[in-house]
């Protein structure tokens, strides 16, 4: 059960070679714009065919490059929330509800009916997609995909193009009405809070290939890979230089750092949470970072404060991230700003 | 006004109806030949694709007389093809009604090919991607989705087919030649009655073709309107 992709595609400079297995019903692709997350979606919907590979779903194959199965995407049952909705701009809304549904003409017209009364949109069901809101859109594109029954459900960026106040009560609406929804649901954004918040597994990809899969919440404590910490939105990453089993040099950052623990070998980088930093004031401590502020921007409840490397790094135009936010704020307009910030080795993270 | 009374009075009217005749009939023709040679050339790869697209637009381009002149290169009675439709099939197309419908839509035909094709280009892909994953046949993506959504695009290149056919000259007197009743268009009576000086008479028929053209143009406005209503574009 489950799903397993494993796909390669090539598109004039850009490769796609992508590789996870799913088990969980809620399934994130993190990544930028252009990495390809989109083209891994349009694949397992079959709107895209890689070049080889292999595709199933809960036992089900879709492509299988070895054995020449492409299933067309008419017989995959697969229902594909596109970014825009994809509504059909000349058929009324119950029209566009039905033209997924199978069976005879009264069968249609009642499972549409269900459909609309579940979807609360069926006072608008003579109505043209053009004359809705957007989240009476994209509650039509669910209910136009769920009455059609898929295995699987594919959200391919469904709230990048939104505002942000319209964007968080969609997202609360899309959880709601896919709540019921027994299937495996993927969904696609660049927005790491969307899937944190929406996904139990999560695949990061970066320029065409996977970085990581795992659980979501593992990997946004444990990213591993500094492309994964970065997407998860890591701000201060930097090359490391292990010194020994417990001392790592940093060198963009003008420190070095002693642990308590090993430091593992095989890694290049390190991460650390911009929000992670804790204040320290007076006399220096171990892991410690001298507070050197280049720049502040400030936000109604946080300052970002982005502070220079200390010593013979300064001036090689890397700058650390140090966000604070309300509660330390009002501590530091008591205090002052602090002399060091302190390094916690247990938020420190190791990368490759 | 005596003058244009007696005209109009002694009028043979075979010219209007000839040229409605061949403009509907060659609009007709073009409209199923380009929407068909629209979605062909669509799905063809790039190189095929600009050379059919040149070939296709080829007579839109050209002079009249110059497709004209082809145009008899094949079907004249005296080349083989022109010999073999008249002896196997006893079809005649020089000098003859077919000539004016074949003249018209082979100069007219590139006009509701290159607009049905931009029609067809500007709908959205994700609303025929959307067809398949909802397990519509490419067949009833093709008639519910597709062609509804070029209709504005399909239904201005009819209107122009039409027009474009309505007037056609060169490639007509050349193809059909001027047969009163048979293939004499308005366009070939203006240019015959001019030759004479007849000012009067070139003037009623310029004011009739003017009248049909005007009223063709907005009819077919109308009924693309009708549906467009919602899409406010300003």
């Amino acid at each position: 059960m489950g799903i397993t992709v494993q796909i390669k595609k090539a598109l004039g400079d850009f490769k796609l070679d992508v590789e996870f297995q799913g088990e969980s019903d809620r399934i994130g692709i993190l990544g930028a714009s252009g990495c390809g997350k989109s083209m891994t979606l349009k694949s397992i919907a079959g709107i895209e065919n890689p070049d080889k590979g292999m595709i199933s779903v809960n036992g089900k194959v879709f492509f299988d490059s070895s054995n020449s199965i492409n299933v067309r995407p008419q017989k995959r049952n697969v229902g594909y929330l596109f970014q825009n909705y994809a509504l059909f701009p000349t058929m009324t809304v119950c029209e566009n509800i039905k033209a997924g549904i199978r069976g005879t003409k009264e069968e249609k017209r009642r499972r549409a009916q269900e459909m609309m009364d579940k979807f609360q949109i069926a006072l608008f069901a003579d109505r043209l997609p053009g004359e809705l809101s957007g989240g009476q859109q994209q509650r039509t594109a669910l209910a136009r995909i769920l009455a059609y029954e898929p295995d699987v459900i594919l959200l391919d960026e469904p709230f990048s193009a939104l505002d942000m106040f319209l964007k968080d009560r969609l997202q609360k609406e899309m959880t709601e009405m896919l709540e019921d929804y027994k299937g495996i649901v993927i969904m696609v954004s660049h927005s790491r809070d969307e899937l944190y918040r929406f996904s139990e597994e999560l695949l990061v990809m970066e320029d065409g290939h996977s970085v990581i899969y795992g659980g979501t919440k593992g990997i946004f404590e444990n990213p591993v890979y500094q492309e994964a910490a970065r997407l998860t939105g890591c701000k201060n990453i930097a090359r490391i230089r292990r010194k020994d089993e417990y001392t790592v040099i940093i060198s963009d950052w003008g420190i070095v750092l002693h642990m308590e623990n090993e430091v593992p070998e095989n890694v290049n980088y390190v991460g650390y949470r911009a929000h992670d930093f804790v204040p320290v004031w007076g006399e220096r401590k171990k892991n410690t970072l001298k507070v050197d502020v280049d720049t502040m921007a400030e936000f109604p409840f946080e300052r970002n404060y982005y502070l220079l490397p200390e010593g013979g790094a300064k001036g090689n135009g890397i700058s650390i991230c140090w966000f604070v936010q309300r509660e330390l704020l009002s501590v530091l307009k008591e205090k002052g700003m602090p002399d060091y910030l302190e390094i916690k080795e247990d938020k420190l993270m190791f990368l490759r | 006004m005596d003058a244009l009374r007696e005209v109009l009075n002694n009028l043979d009217w075979s010219p209007l109806f000839i040229s409605l005749k061949t403009g509907a009939v060659a609009a007709l023709i073009s409209f199923f030949l380009g929407i068909f040679a629209a979605g062909k050339v669509m799905k063809a790869p790039p190189g095929k694709k600009a050379l059919l697209d040149g070939i296709l637009t080829l007579p839109m381009v050209l002079p009249p007389t110059a497709a004209g002149f082809f145009l008899l290169l094949i079907f004249s009675r005296r080349r083989p093809f022109g010999i073999f439709l008249y002896e196997t099939f006893h079809i005649k197309v020089v000098q003859s009604w077919l000539g004016c419908i074949i003249a018209a839509v082979v100069i007219a035909f590139p006009l509701m090919y290159r607009n049905a094709r931009a029609a067809f280009e500007q709908v959205d892909v994700n609303l025929i991607y959307a067809g398949r994953t909802l397990g519509m046949s490419e067949a009833a993506i093709f008639w519910k989705v597709v062609i509804p959504g070029a209709r504005p695009g399909i239904v201005s290149g009819t209107i122009l087919t039409f027009a474009r056919a309505l007037g056609e000259y060169g490639a007509t007197s050349m193809l059909a030649g001027n047969i009163p009743g048979r293939t004499g268009t308005i366009s070939q009576k203006i240019a015959m009655v001019i030759q004479d000086g007849d000012y009067l008479g070139a003037g009623v028929w310029v004011g009739i073709v003017l009248i049909i053209a005007f009223a063709a143009i907005c009819v077919m406005n109308l009924i693309a309107d009708k549906k467009m209503r919602n899409a406010k574009r300003w």
